[in-house]
């Protein structure tokens, strides 16, 4: 792969957006991807919106998504999807919380990961490199669950079928 | 964190290279996007302390640095304004031990109150100034910082920004340096007593040191070159480089990793090597100045980038001198006192009784925000004090009554101290009132421990600074201390009663932070735990 992919990862304070883009990160990492991850996170505890980039390919430069340049766009909070929508390129993959419309979650708490979940079947990183981010990222007792909420959404997403990248 | 290949962010590249470089003491102030660097320190095991403030921390680092042992000393911008009286000064002394002074710049102000570029104050101070564009220059850069700072007994600045603080890149780290020397006591009374006599002297051999220091970024200072077209040349520091490099991928680059003093005739020959030559630098023109000073022609970017951060689609901008408006990303929900806090009542009674707030920074800026509205000033750590103050003199009576000053706790200890001894020196003839909201941590920079909590930054416990025991010892004539969840208190009443007397008052409203309350209650725990363990030890041992 030399092309560089784009992710943008959103929601709002306190959702685990940047706990979503720090194992996304960490999984691409371990696949042996140069990474680069940043976001703006002085006030994310606060309830305000909150997005982080996530880039990773043979080399990245730049540590942010240049607008219009995001292959995905993850969004945990439905407010949030049409603001962020503009960070997107023109065919780019859209995963919202209403791709688990069919089979909620049982602890909201691991809604993030969920989504990852179903990130993971679009983004060419191996499912093991996933799990093991996952596990470096979360607290041990959290483990079982959000591989649950993992799974969870990989299998919605199947279902669903969101946009391949090209 | 020894392995071949790490992903890191800025401040925890920083603080490793801190770590592998030997370094005995880094001290600081919290301040985003700067605070991770002391606890990552700590984590890995070195020794990290919080200051008061940025002043006393750099003081500190002063202190290892005299004692012959390498010293840390973090800050985010403005808390270099804090610590630039010790810094302006510190740079005519020799260090000893390497000092490393990290000022950690937020163009775009996404956690600031201002966007000052640090650059101009490593300038003014003529002090040398590393700037990292990832977190491997950063690791690397504080390695070199530590050896330049032994090697001409001078301080070293090294500038991040929030891109290069909190973006996440891989590092490959060196192996730990080894072998330096233990701390000693060694006189040099001209080279550390800053007299007159002694400073004259002294700012020469400065001057001296800085000419060196060129010359050895002339033959041998990081930078990359990337040899490309020369129809384009692309000048950039910081982060910038990396987006200069992907918004035009076939120019010439150069980056330079010292930008003060600069290697100006490498600058020129690459000026030379072009047509067109670029300037791509965040914030102020500051390097377009210095070339265009010393005779080189450069392009700059128009004033518009001046605000804010670059990226790659405002990079391609200046190089296609695109003047068009740019497009406005659409706003997001802003940040709110968090639903929980328990200080939220203190700005619903402000309020109601339409005070004239001057407020503070922290958490309890948020208050300006609606449903409170209730905040009228708004300057830097500490200033609600003084600002209040001035008011309360000049105000008519009628308006000068409902001035209050409002203070977070750790802003307190930061910089609020002085401004009770101003308020008890020179009390205006109304009165005043202040505030603390005393959530027990420094919450906005994601809390952190202070002086007034009784922890250490590793959270284990140490003295506690008693606010009411100080301000009735400083003067201050009504001491109240009150809990903000206590059902039987009126806010509203107690300060309308205090307002409505022509003296000095200050109340300390207690109630800890809701995001912090639960790690605190671990942290008492523990620290319990371990009292219990060292009295039953004592008791097996007698």
């Amino acid at each position: 792969m030399t092309k560089v992919r784009n992710v943008v990862i959103a929601g709002l304070g306190g959702q685990g957006v940047l706990k979503a883009s720090d194992i996304l990160a960490g999984a691409a990492f371990l696949a042996g991807f140069d990474v680069k991850k940043s976001e703006l996170h002085g006030m994310s505890q606060r309830g305000g919106s909150v997005s982080s980039d996530v880039r990773f390919g043979d080399r990245v430069l730049s540590p942010m998504v240049p607008t219009g340049e995001a292959d995905l766009l993850l969004v945990l909070e439905e407010t949030q999807v049409d603001i962020n929508r503009y960070v997107l390129r023109p065919g780019g993959c859209l995963i919202g919380p209403d791709v688990l419309a069919s089979q909620p979650l049982k602890k909201r708490k691991s809604l993030n990961v969920a989504l990852l979940g179903a990130a993971s079947t679009v983004l060419d990183i191996p499912e093991e490199h996933w799990l093991a981010s996952m596990r470096t990222h979360l607290a041990e007792k959290l483990h079982a669950m959000n591989e649950q909420a993992f799974a969870l959404g990989r299998a919605a997403a199947r279902r669903g079928a969101p946009a391949s990248l090209s | 964190m020894n392995s071949d290949r790490q992903l890191l962010n800025g401040d925890e590249a920083v603080a490793l290279g801190a770590l592998h470089a030997g370094v005995r003491l880094g001290t600081g102030y919290p301040g985003t996007p700067s605070t991770e660097i002391l606890e990552t320190l700590d984590q890995l095991g070195g020794k990290a302390q919080w200051s008061p403030n940025e002043k006393v921390a750099l003081e500190v680092g002063i202190g290892v640095a005299f004692a012959g042992a390498r010293a840390l000393v973090t800050m985010k911008h403005v808390g270099l304004n804090v610590a630039a009286d010790p810094l302006f000064t510190a740079a005519y002394t020799d260090v000893e031990g390497g000092l490393v002074v990290v000022s950690a710049d937020d163009p775009g102000m996404a956690s600031s109150q201002n966007e000052q570029d640090n650059r101009r104050l490593a300038r003014a101070a003529a002090v040398p100034m590393l700037e990292p564009a990832d977190s491997q220059e950063a690791y690397d850069f504080t390695r070199l910082a530590f050896e330049l700072s032994e090697r001409w007994k001078i301080p070293i600045l090294l500038r991040l920004t929030t891109r290069v603080c909190h973006a996440k890149t891989v590092v490959h780290p060196r192996a730990p340096e080894e072998g330096l020397p233990e701390p000693n006591f060694l006189r040099d009374i001209p080279a550390r007593v800053m007299i007159p006599a002694f400073a004259k002297p002294a700012h020469r051999r400065l001057r001296a040191k800085l000419a060196e220091i060129a010359a050895w970024n002339e033959a041998e200072g990081p930078v990359r070159h990337e040899t490309g077209g020369t129809e384009l040349g692309i000048l950039s520091t910081g982060v910038s480089a990396v987006h200069a490099r992907e918004a035009a991928p076939g120019a010439s680059h150069l980056s330079i990793g010292m930008t003060y003093p600069l290697p100006m005739e490498r600058l020129r020959s690459f000026a030379q090597s072009v047509d067109r030559l670029v300037v791509i630098e965040e914030g102020d023109p500051v390097l377009v100045e210095d070339l265009r000073a010393a005779g080189i022609p450069v392009e700059g970017k128009p004033e518009a980038f001046r605000f804010g951060e670059l990226d790659v689609a405002r990079v391609r901008r200046i190089l296609e001198r695109d003047n068009t408006p740019e497009p406005v990303p659409p706003r997001g929900k802003p940040p709110e006192l968090c639903p929980g806090c328990a200080h939220r009542g203190v700005f619903e009674a402000l309020r109601d009784l339409d005070c004239i707030v001057s407020g503070d920074i922290g958490c309890y800026t948020l208050g300006v925000l609606p449903p409170f509205s209730a905040m009228d000033t708004c300057v830097c750590m500490g200033a609600s004090i003084g600002v209040g103050l001035g008011l309360r003199h000049v105000l008519p009576e009628e308006q000068a009554r409902r001035v209050v000053s409002v203070i977070g706790d750790s802003t307190f200890v930061h910089s609020g101290i002085t401004g009770i001894a101003e308020m008890v020196y020179n009390p205006p003839p109304t009165g005043h009132l202040v505030l603390i909201l005393d959530n027990g941590t420094t919450a906005m920079t994601g809390l952190q421990e202070h002086p007034g909590t009784g922890r250490a930054l590793d959270h284990s416990p140490t003295h506690k600074m008693d606010f009411a025991a100080l301000a009735r010892a400083m003067g201050v004539q009504n001491v109240h201390v009150v809990q903000t969840n206590d059902k039987k208190l009126s806010m509203k009443d107690l300060i309308s009663d205090l307002l409505a007397r022509p003296e000095l008052s200050l109340v300390v409203a207690q109630q800890p932070c809701v995001l912090a309350a639960p790690k605190i209650r671990v942290y008492d725990r523990a620290a319990a735990a371990e009292l219990r363990a060292e009295a039953c030890a004592a008791v097996a041992d007698d």
